[in-house]
């Protein structure tokens, strides 16, 4: 039991707790806590990877960004009558069976290809620069991606603006 | 036939004149004046009467066996062969032919003359009448119809003149056409001949299968060709099935009963055509078609026994009537029973004979009574007449002699020709005498109870009326004169050979008669001897002289009596001046279950015909509509509506899955995710592996 | 080490977790937020792999899908931001006009 393993199961054992109560809160600001507790560990999940310049990007973008934003809608349309109504949906049973049998399938999915899942290389005392590797990539063999992800980002822009401005 | 003398080769003109002259009644009369109408059709008939006396001379001038002459107009019926009874193939011709004989020659002098003076009287007694133009045309139309029927020179054409006299006598008799009574009368008095009729026609039908020929000039031939016995009971057939129809146009047993009706129409019809005329179309037929009767004894006998029994049975009812025109009219079946019983007995000469005198004095009778009925406004019960000899003199003395002659007092008209008649009835038959003989002292004695009861005795003429009573116009009166004149000396044209006369009449006639076989009639002479003759004759005058002097009794000098005797005789009375009850009794008989027959067809055809032919065929038209929308709705429609709701069937649960939730749809795709999966790690996993 | 494996059952688990909260809950910003969640196991399970295999293509991978998740969550916020100035509510219960 190394290191990598007490820190693989602390924070395995804190983003499924944080996600389970992020899906079982009433008060939607908690909830909103939670998944930001969820993605900062995942974000030390992916540092346990070793995938350092991802580690960052999820502790930027997704934690300071999408959740900041969330937190913003949450601000403008909170409720307090929320808080009274039923939390969950009439087809709750049905849908928990089926993510359940989903999960099953996938599980046994995983179940029968586990044999051809080879542990990791062994890590070289020195590690290469991962952000280097990142941006060779990025900026190299998934160019054209890059790209189409700006214009994407380009087009929510549009949209987000138009979907939430008032109407004159 | 060339070269033939003017009036004989122009015979067919005489029909022709009065059938001009109704036709320019029918389609001008109405515009043109009564006087010019009185012109134009008196003036018709009297150019008729010129041509037929010129045809009688011409007839005459001609040696005795060549006075038969034929003018044929054209071919109407082209020759039609058919088969007789015994097989032989024969042609069925028809010509529009004339025929001018001393027989027709006698009938066309007396039609046109007596027609042309009875014209003239119309134009007095019609003339504040409405339809004065349709009287003139309808009668003249008569006269073209019978002339047609007594010049036709084959069955055919005579009956074309026998159904148009009829036609016109329904015409004239129901004239006054707004009196129910009038066109009753006009009905029955057409239905009644259209049942003699059918006699009539079935006699032609058979003339022509047995003989071949329906000419009468070719019938004779035929008779004696044809090798037929006497009695042969085919002749009998037709020789009754003919005097059927005689019975029916000149009112004998059983088909009279339309002649006393037919008084409702205007008097100088009941004159012309009722007395003088059409009635005689009968006996003028049976005369025509002798050679047929005189091979049939049996129903020549028929013949006299049907004409002397109705002579007695309409001279019972002549003496209880109290219409001066319904005694007349009695009287006229009376004397025509005379006429068959002179035909039955084979005195068919002295029959026509008869029939002249009586067209001149019935006559004069009738136009007489007019001119009474006119004096008195319109009064015809002589029970309300009376004591009017001196205010109506001329129509007094006029109908004295007109009654003289009927009763057959010596030397009036008719004396001479009943004696004849009764003379040779005795040779054959002394009950057939006896009955001619009883009768013709009944004959007298009603004669002269209309005198009496008329002209003598007290007024019993309403008080009103009796401001009024005054003489006809000339143009009445003028015919009465001559008629009278005639019924005087109308006789003598065949005086007794007892009395040193020479019967031009009878042998005139006798050649129309002869038989070309051995069983010819011997010529009209009398009874085998002189003396019976007149003993016969003295016999008869006494017997009239007796009713006379009866008469004067019971209606001059004892006018109660009547009554009593009436009272007297009470249910025999009755029967009698209620005519028998015959009407009562065709009615029962034929009438009534003619008019239920139709009324049984018309139910039917109210509830057969259109119930079920027409309804029915509406319902079932209905019927298979509604069967057809039926289809159309539920069939038609159906299938197609059955192919949109199979869609829907399979559409609808799809459509429900459309709720608007996205979670729900979130659901199905996990559901697919599972399928894909499913299938993938699992079913196609040993595939790729 | 930890073995790969395992990685990818923690992958499973919020993947599961997730997708119970997208089907279950009627708050449309906690189903955006499970949406999250899912993106996030997915992005594990890339990282993971792209540890066992030694390259960096399964973290680039993972740097569009967080950029897609960015672009997403901020059109999906203004659409519910819209909706929520027309309709008042936030229940995606009774967001369902698009019914038949």
């Amino acid at each position: 039991m190394g290191l990598n393993s007490i820190l693989f199961y602390f924070f395995s054992a804190l983003a499924v707790g944080s996600a389970i109560l992020m899906v079982t809160r009433r008060n939607i600001v908690h909830g909103a806590v939670y998944l930001i507790t969820t993605l900062l560990a995942t974000a030390g999940v992916f540092l346990l990877l070793q995938a350092e310049f991802l580690f960052i990007v999820q502790v930027i973008l997704y934690v300071g960004g999408i959740m900041v934003l969330f937190v913003f809608v949450i601000m403008l349309v909170n409720l307090d009558v929320s808080l009274l109504q039923y939390q969950f949906n009439r087809q709750r049973f049905v849908a928990g069976v089926l993510a359940l049998a989903l999960g099953a399938q996938i599980f046994l999915a995983i179940k029968m290809g586990q044999k051809s899942l080879f542990p990791a290389t062994r890590v070289p005392e020195i590690l290469p620069k991962n952000t280097e590797a990142v941006a060779d990539a990025l900026f190299g063999r998934f160019m054209l991606p890059f790209e189409i992800a700006s214009i994407l980002l380009l087009v929510a822009m549009i949209g987000a603006v138009v979907m939430a401005k008032r109407r004159v | 036939m060339n070269a033939q003398p003017f009036f004989l080769d122009h015979i067919w003109l005489i029909p022709m004149f009065p059938l001009i002259t109704a036709a320019v009644m029918l389609f001008y009369g109405r515009r043109l004046s009564n006087s010019v109408v009185s012109w134009l059709c008196s003036g018709s008939v009297f150019v008729s009467f010129v041509f037929s006396v010129g045809a009688f001379f011409q007839t005459v001038a001609k040696p005795s066996a060549e006075r038969v002459a034929t003018k044929v107009l054209f071919e109407w019926i082209p020759a039609v062969p058919y088969h007789m009874f015994d097989g032989k193939l024969a042609k069925f011709v028809a010509d529009w032919g004339f025929q001018i004989d001393p027989l027709s020659c006698v009938m066309i002098l007396v039609v046109t003359g007596v027609g042309f003076l009875i014209h003239i009287y119309s134009t007095g007694y019609m003339a504040h009448e409405g339809g004065y133009y349709r009287f003139f045309g309808y009668l003249n139309l008569f006269m073209f119809s019978m002339l047609m029927l007594v010049l036709a020179n084959n069955l055919l054409l005579l009956f074309v003149g026998w159904e148009g006299v009829g036609t016109c006598s329904y015409l004239l008799i129901g004239f006054y056409f707004h009196k129910k009574s009038a066109s009753d009368a006009g009905k029955k008095a057409f239905v009644v001949n259209r049942v003699g009729d059918a006699g009539f026609l079935l006699g032609i039908f058979l003339t022509s299968a047995l003989l071949g020929t329906i000419r009468f000039v070719d019938i004779g031939p035929a008779l004696a060709a044809g090798g037929f016995a006497i009695g042969d009971p085919r002749i009998t057939a037709i020789a009754l099935l003919f005097f059927v129809g005689a019975t029916g146009k000149s009112a004998q047993i059983p088909l009279y009963v339309w002649l006393p009706d037919a008084m409702e129409g205007p008097t100088p019809v009941s004159a012309l055509i009722h007395a003088a005329t059409m009635v005689t179309a009968g006996v003028y037929m049976v005369t025509r078609t002798n050679a047929i009767y005189q091979l049939s004894p049996k129903a020549m006998g028929l013949v006299a026994l049907v004409g002397a029994i109705t002579a007695l049975f309409a001279a019972s009812m002549g003496v209880v009537q109290n219409d001066i025109k319904k005694v007349l009219a009695y009287s006229t079946v009376s004397q025509l029973g005379y006429m068959f019983l002179a035909c039955g007995v084979g005195a068919f000469t002295a029959g026509i004979f008869h029939l002249m005198t009586h067209a001149f004095f019935k006559g004069l009778l009738f136009l007489a009574a007019g001119s009474v009925i006119h004096a008195v406004s319109g009064e015809q019960d002589m029970r309300n007449m009376g004591a009017l000899s001196k205010k109506i003199p001329v129509t007094y003395w006029t109908m004295l002699i007109a009654a003289l002659a009927i009763a057959g007092i010596f030397p009036f008209a008719g004396f001479i020709s009943k004696d004849l008649i009764l003379g040779k009835a005795y040779e054959k038959d002394a009950l057939l005498w006896a009955i001619g003989y009883f009768t013709a002292g009944m004959t007298a004695f009603y004669m002269f109870r209309l005198i009496f009861m008329t002209f003598h005795g007290k007024s019993r003429v309403d008080p009103d009326v009796e401001h009024h009573i005054h003489e006809s116009p000339k143009s009445m009166l003028v015919p009465l004169v001559i008629l009278a004149a005639l019924s005087i000396i109308g006789g003598w044209i065949s005086w007794p050979e007892i009395f040193g006369g020479n019967s031009h009449f009878i042998n005139f006639l006798s050649t129309v008669v002869a038989v070309p076989h051995e069983a010819r009639m011997e010529p009209l002479k009398g009874p085998s001897s002189r003396l019976g003759e007149l003993y016969l004759m003295l016999l008869s005058e006494g017997l009239v002289i007796l009713g006379i002097l009866f008469a004067w009794f019971l209606y001059v000098k004892r006018t109660d009596l009547p009554e009593k005797i009436a009272k007297g005789f009470g249910g025999f009375y009755r029967l009698v001046y209620n005519k028998y009850y015959v009407d009562q009794l065709y009615d029962a008989l034929f009438v009534n279950r003619a008019k239920d027959l139709g009324l049984a067809l018309g139910a039917f055809d109210r509830n057969v015909i259109d119930g079920v032919g027409v309804n029915g065929a509406g319902w079932l038209t209905l019927f298979i509509s509604k069967v057809s929308m039926w289809w159309d709705t539920w069939i038609v429609d159906g299938s197609v509506r059955l192919g949109a709701r199979i869609v829907w069937l399979f559409s609808y649960p799809v459509r429900l899955i459309q709720d608007g939730l996205v979670q729900s749809y979130m659901l199905l795709i996990v559901l697919g995710l599972i399928g894909f999966f499913g299938y993938y790690f699992y079913v196609a996993h040993h595939a790729i592996r | 080490m930890v073995p790969v494996d395992q990685y990818l059952w923690l992958s499973l688990a919020l993947f599961t977790i997730g997708v119970i909260g997208v089907l279950t809950r009627r708050n449309v910003i906690i189903i955006l937020m499970s949406i999250e969640l899912i993106l996030n196991a997915v992005n594990i399970n890339l990282v993971a792999f792209s540890h066992m295999f030694g390259t960096v293509d399964g973290q680039v991978f993972a740097i569009f899908i967080i950029t897609d998740a960015a672009a997403e969550a901020a059109v999906g916020l203004g659409i519910i931001l819209a909706f929520f100035r027309n309709r008042e509510t936030l229940l995606a219960d009774e967001m369902d006009m698009l019914k038949w």
